[in-house]
């Protein structure tokens, strides 16, 4: 136990140097796990709202139906097969039918598409109970906040909406927006308009049919339904996950630029202590220190950078996630054409692994950079330190 | 050769390459020195008194020749065996003091035995000696900055006897001190010399340590002139 305890009572005795290093470090520290909690709260807060309001536990989508082609869409969209039926009826799977429409707010245009939704369904997070609880002769409709933003419409206003039915024919009829729901996806609320199933289907006249099937979290499909597609979580979240994880890599670039310049504090900090110190070296040389000694007396001085890092970081950095825990951090109007699916703030999620992993990351690193310079003294003459030069 | 000798020299020669040319240090030196003796080497700067207090020390290795130390061949040892060779049987007294500044006197004196891992309380009274030794048991807790000159060398001398070494080795100690402080350092030794009857070499030009000395050894570039024996009172003492 001797070098550690020598080591402590090096670094504690070089004082304010010292403790500017920690300090440095513990910044870098602190800065890699908040930042990573951030990007672990970003990708599982955009999931899970995604998973609430949009994906459920699975989709099974029409054949013909993609979601990233337009154009398909007239085609996509056939009778519920049995096998899926039953899903329905046990309430494990909701029907949602989709199809193009013309918005004509303030006598502008607007191309929408219409989603028939089933007001009764408890699946989605989609505040549709309202399409059947209100009256009048105009169908009902729900859009989302930015939707009413980018059609300037509110609740009660009536607006005009064409579609086409399935054997061709264009048609058209007032709607009435019912309710504007706040949601933090964009991907139930941009271009589109919330219409009851029912409804849709009598004015598509595609009486009993769907375009997609959203899963109850948990519940099981059967595999292999003709004329349609199973998709999972995997498939239907990898757009979020692909943002998040360039969003990480970006993040990681700037976590390695500021590991390196703490590191290269530490490296300064041992490069300069060899520089300074040799006259030490040699001193303890002549009292019987052994190389492989001295490597680790100062190959633990740095690592002891590290661990002191770790306990002031958690002095201060504890609190900070603490409180963003609790408050979130405060993300920007403008997040919401990011496509990001999270609301008005960014809660982190902190793991063990990731406070973990960085620790055992910076003291390796540190380590690392400590010895190297450590292992140079090695090669020092005793006369040499004693003298105070290099050899 | 003298089996007796604590330390023994034969045909020792030291040469520094410098370029294209060469510098002899040492120039077939033979020497041996019995336990307990207190001598010196003595001559102009450049003769390579340092040098030879390195070898003798383990702390360099000849370039021709042969060196014993307490039954050792320094040259043959590895740096583990001669950094061990160090830590149990040679204590060094520094002319600058080499005193570890972030530590207390006491950690200062203390160093070696960690080196040695004696236990706690044994270091610790051990270390409380060696500071009763040298008079300053009172600034234990004192950092080096905070100390004379002739104090920290009174720290240095306590660091290098508190193992109770066989050899000290004093390259120039009294040469950043004044003259009180010099006769109290030399006292001190002197009087460890023969409470311990621990083995001083000196490397001196200091006229104060040479009148101290029980034996004189001249070097003049890299060879013994002289060698020759004193009457100090110590030596009086201790003869047969």
């Amino acid at each position: 136990m001797i070098i550690p305890r020598l080591a402590l009572r090096n670094i504690l005795g070089a004082r304010v140097r010292t403790w500017l290093n920690v300090l440095v470090l513990s910044f870098a520290f602190v800065a890699i796990i908040i930042f990573q909690g951030l990007y672990k709260g970003l990708d599982e807060q955009a999931s899970q709202a995604k998973i609430e309001t949009e994906c459920g536990g699975g989709q099974y989508w029409h054949a013909r139906y993609d979601a990233y082609d337009s154009l398909s869409l007239d085609e996509a969209h056939g009778p519920i097969p049995e096998s899926l039926a039953g899903l329905v009826r046990r309430g494990d799977a909701t029907p949602i039918l989709i199809a193009h429409g013309t918005l004509y707010p303030r006598g502008r245009i607007l191309p929408v598409l219409l989603k028939g939704i089933d007001p009764a369904q408890k699946i989605l997070s989609i505040p549709a109970g309202l399409l059947e609880r209100a009256g009048g002769p105009d169908p009902p409709a729900v859009v989302g906040r930015r939707m009413a933003k980018a059609a300037g419409l509110t609740v009660g206003d009536t607006v005009t909406v064409r579609w086409r039915e399935t054997g061709g024919a264009f048609n058209a009829l007032d709607i009435r927006i019912v309710l504007v729901m706040s949601t933090s996806n964009p991907g139930i609320d941009n271009g589109q308009i919330w219409l009851p199933l029912e409804r849709l289907r009598t004015m598509t006249r595609m009486e009993g049919q769907a375009t997609i099937l959203v899963l109850r979290p948990g519940a099981a499909g059967p595999s292999g339904v003709p004329g349609w597609e199973y998709k999972d979580l995997d498939f239907l979240l990898q757009d979020i996950r692909s943002l998040v994880h360039a969003k990480t890599v970006g993040g990681s670039i700037l976590y390695f630029f500021m590991l390196v310049l703490a590191m290269l504090a530490i490296f300064d900090t041992q490069v300069l202590s060899v520089f300074r110190r040799r006259k030490e070296i040699g001193t303890m040389m002549a009292m019987g220190m052994t190389r492989a000694r001295i490597i680790g007396l100062f190959t633990m001085e740095g690592a002891l950078h590290a661990v002191l890092a770790a306990v002031v970081g958690a002095v201060y950095g504890i609190p900070l996630a603490a409180y963003l825990v609790t408050r979130g951090w405060a993300l920007p109007e403008s997040m919401d054409s990011y496509g990001y699916a999270l609301g008005r703030a960014l809660f982190p999620v902190y793991s063990a692994g990731l406070v973990l992993g960085t620790t055992v990351l910076v003291l390796a690193v540190t380590t690392l950079v400590s010895y190297l310079p450590a292992r140079k003294i090695s090669r020092m003459k005793p006369t040499e330190a004693l003298r105070g030069k290099r050899s | 050769m003298q089996d007796s000798a604590q330390i023994q020299t034969e045909n020792l020669v030291k040469i520094y390459p410098m370029g294209i040319s060469r510098i002899v240090a040492l120039n077939d030196v033979n020497l041996a020195f019995r336990a307990g003796e207190f001598a010196g080497l003595v001559g102009p700067s450049g003769s390579g008194k340092t040098t030879l207090l390195n070898i003798i020390g383990s702390l360099d290795l000849p370039t021709e020749g042969s060196v014993r130390v307490m039954d050792r061949k320094v040259e043959i040892l590895t740096h583990k065996q001669a950094a061990r060779l160090r830590s149990r049987h040679i204590g060094f007294i520094f002319q600058t003091f080499n005193l570890l500044p972030v530590y207390t006197v006491f950690e200062n004196v203390e160093f070696p035995l960690l080196l040695l891992k004696t236990a706690a309380a044994e270091r610790k009274t051990a270390v409380m000696d060696a500071l009763e030794w040298v008079g300053l048991a009172d600034r234990a807790r004192s950092k080096p900055n905070e100390l004379s000159g002739g104090q920290c060398q009174r720290v240095a001398i306590a660091r290098a006897v508190v193992k109770r070494p066989e050899i000290v080795i004093a390259d120039e100690p009294t040469a950043n001190l004044d003259a009180e402080n010099s006769h109290r350092i030399l006292d001190t030794m002197q009087e460890l010399n023969s409470r311990l009857g621990t083995t001083f070499i000196f490397a001196t030009h200091d006229q104060k340590v040479i009148d101290h000395l029980g034996r004189i050894i001249t070097l003049v570039d890299g060879r013994v002139v002289k060698d020759e024996m004193t009457a100090s009172p110590r030596d009086e003492r201790r003869a047969p």
